[in-house]
């Protein structure tokens, strides 16, 4: 017979059991490497985006914390790989774990801007953090190459193994293994007793205040695991391309990865994987067809799926749970 | 018995008002205080000064040995004081498990414990918090505030606007709270009787004043000291 005991541990631990869509969605997604031989370069590119977008979700999706200057931590990130490869450290795994480090850093030092004040102050706090980054990358010629970007990086093959390749074989299957095991990582802390507070702090923050949590403290924490992430991404990018521009510090990157956010939908972790698709797919068919106007096309879809195409795609997908309730996530309302 | 909270010389309110003067007043470990009087005479602003979210001018809280005058709300609540509000303020977008799992502190209070006391929240375990009744939502501020595993419960108007049959099983959790557990609490409520049925003690407030202490039985054995300072309905 099932306990009280039991039922309470299987409802707590229900969300974190794995359904059989989320098992779908990542046969698709190392499936992609043989079914797409060709895309392999763009697909990269949106498993780089997505991690990048996840690490927006857990501040924005869990927390409610705005930020319109995310590059900053993903540029750090490329940045500080890049540099270490091109420094004689070459191992891909070493720089990917120098960049988190780095860009957490960066992520805990400008946590104390961030965790306080209203949501207009962290957008133009964090907007100003990138926009000094930006101009710093671009001052310090002699260590980032400014304008010219960084060059000779040279990474190593991963595990000693698997070398980098024009055609994009091994550094998709590395962006994919990293934004795996990174997605997993970030599945269980927010079905943990700390992702639900940073949930109970975005309602309620006096009262969650009230019940004994930190909010202050839990902001910064997860403030500095999202720019670990970012991090991340930025050094995937750097030495998947063993080329790092300014462009990872451009206010675009910020706004691009908002974008896919909102595309996708915040606050269930997925949001910014399908929103990446979404959005590399548009730029890139879009780019084809009209090389010289893409950006208005994509402008104009955004637009529009703001003002409607959002509300019926998240309203067919809460119709979906509602018929299928074992589909649910935790998408939060 | 030591005192677990002791207020002195309390005065507080928000922003420029103050709503409270040179209140003062002790709470004995494991003994349940009444807080009376008409609305709008300081009664949530008490409260709400012990758990620190309003603006204290003067005056000392001592809680558990510990000076908490100047601290801040969750520093507050991590000594050991719960606070279920008037508002009840459930986090929406939690299931009623999530609700209870985010605050737990370490201690007797588990989620099995609180549905054993509240049967109706495990029935509604997975529901999101803005998808409960009103005394669901109740029962879930009260399971959520002894989920901290609290020294003392503050509690506001716990029964305001539910049904009779949901103020009656409300009623009798908290005797259980109180009469069973020990808990030390301290109960604004508009049913005067019923709650210095369960209660130790009962203090009345007027126009931010303290103008009665004196035990519950005592009131409850003179009812016009009640009707006096309350009038016959809220009494009653």
């Amino acid at each position: 017979m099932t306990t009280l005991h039991d039922r309470v541990r299987s409802s707590l631990y229900g969300a974190r059991r794995w359904h059989p869509v989320e098992f779908i969605f990542w046969a698709l997604a190392l499936a992609s490497f043989w079914l797409f031989p060709r895309h392999l370069l763009l697909m990269n590119e949106i498993a780089i985006l997505a991690l990048f977008a996840l690490s927006l979700d857990l501040i924005l999706g869990y927390a409610g914390i705005v930020s319109l200057g995310h590059a900053a931590f993903l540029g750090l990130g490329a940045y500080a790989a890049g540099l270490l490869a091109k420094h004689g450290i070459g191992d891909p795994l070493i720089g990917l774990l120098f960049a988190m480090i780095v860009s957490a850093v960066a992520g805990l030092l400008a946590s104390p801007l961030v965790v306080k004040g209203n949501d207009l102050t962290r957008l133009m706090v964090t907007l100003g953090v990138a926009l000094i980054l930006h101009e710093v990358a671009n001052s310090w010629a002699s260590l980032t190459g400014g304008a010219d970007g960084l060059q000779g990086i040279t990474i190593t093959p991963v595990l000693g193994l698997f070398q980098f390749d024009l055609f994009g074989k091994t550094a998709y299957l590395y962006s994919l293994s990293v934004v795996f095991v990174l997605f997993l990582v970030a599945r269980r802390l927010v079905h943990s007793p700390f992702g639900l507070s940073l949930r109970a702090i975005r309602d309620n923050v006096l009262r969650a205040s009230a019940s004994g949590v930190p909010p202050s403290r839990r902001l910064a924490a997860i403030y500095t695991i999202a720019a670990a992430y970012a991090g991340a991404a930025g050094a995937l990018m750097a030495q998947t391309t063993q080329f790092v521009s300014l462009d990872v510090l451009d206010f675009h990157r910020s706004a691009d990865v908002m974008l896919v956010l909102i595309i996708g939908g915040p606050g269930y972790l997925y949001g910014g994987m399908i929103g990446a698709v979404v959005f590399k797919f548009l730029q890139d068919t879009i780019a084809a067809f009209t090389p010289q106007y893409w950006m208005f096309w994509i402008g104009l879809f955004l637009v529009l799926f703001v003002l409607k195409g959002r509300s019926l795609v998240h309203g067919g997908i809460a119709s979906l749970l509602k018929h299928f309730p074992g589909l649910r996530m935790r998408k939060t309302p | 018995m030591h005192d677990l909270l002791r207020l002195n010389q309390l005065s507080a309110g928000y922003g420029e008002a103050i709503v409270l003067f040179d209140i003062s007043l002790s709470l004995k470990q494991g003994r349940a205080l009444a807080l009376l009087g008409r609305n709008g005479v300081g009664k949530t602003t008490l409260v709400n000064t012990i758990i620190g979210v309003t603006r204290q001018r003067t005056g000392t809280i001592h809680f558990a040995g510990q000076d908490l005058t100047r601290v801040i709300p969750e520093t507050r609540a991590q000594a050991g004081i719960g606070w279920v509000p008037q508002e009840r303020n459930i986090f929406k977008s939690l299931t009623v498990v999530e609700n209870l799992t985010a605050v737990a502190r370490p201690g007797p209070w588990t989620v099995t414990r609180v549905f054993d006391m509240f049967p109706r929240l495990a029935e509604r375990k997975n529901n999101l918090g803005n998808q409960l009744s009103g005394g669901e939502q109740q029962m879930l501020a009260i399971g959520r505030a002894l989920m901290l595993n609290p020294k003392l419960l503050l509690l506001d108007e716990p029964t305001e606007g539910l049904a009779p049959i949901i103020v009656e099983e409300l009623l009798r959790a908290l005797q259980r709270l109180f009469r069973e557990e020990g808990l030390s609490a301290i109960v604004i409520e508009q049913h005067a009787r019923k709650i210095l049925e369960m209660t130790d003690d009962a203090i009345v407030l007027e126009r931010g004043r303290i103008v009665m202490a004196e035990t519950s039985a005592s009131l409850l054995a003179h009812p016009e000291k009640l009707e006096h300072h309350l009038g016959l309905s809220t009494a009653g």
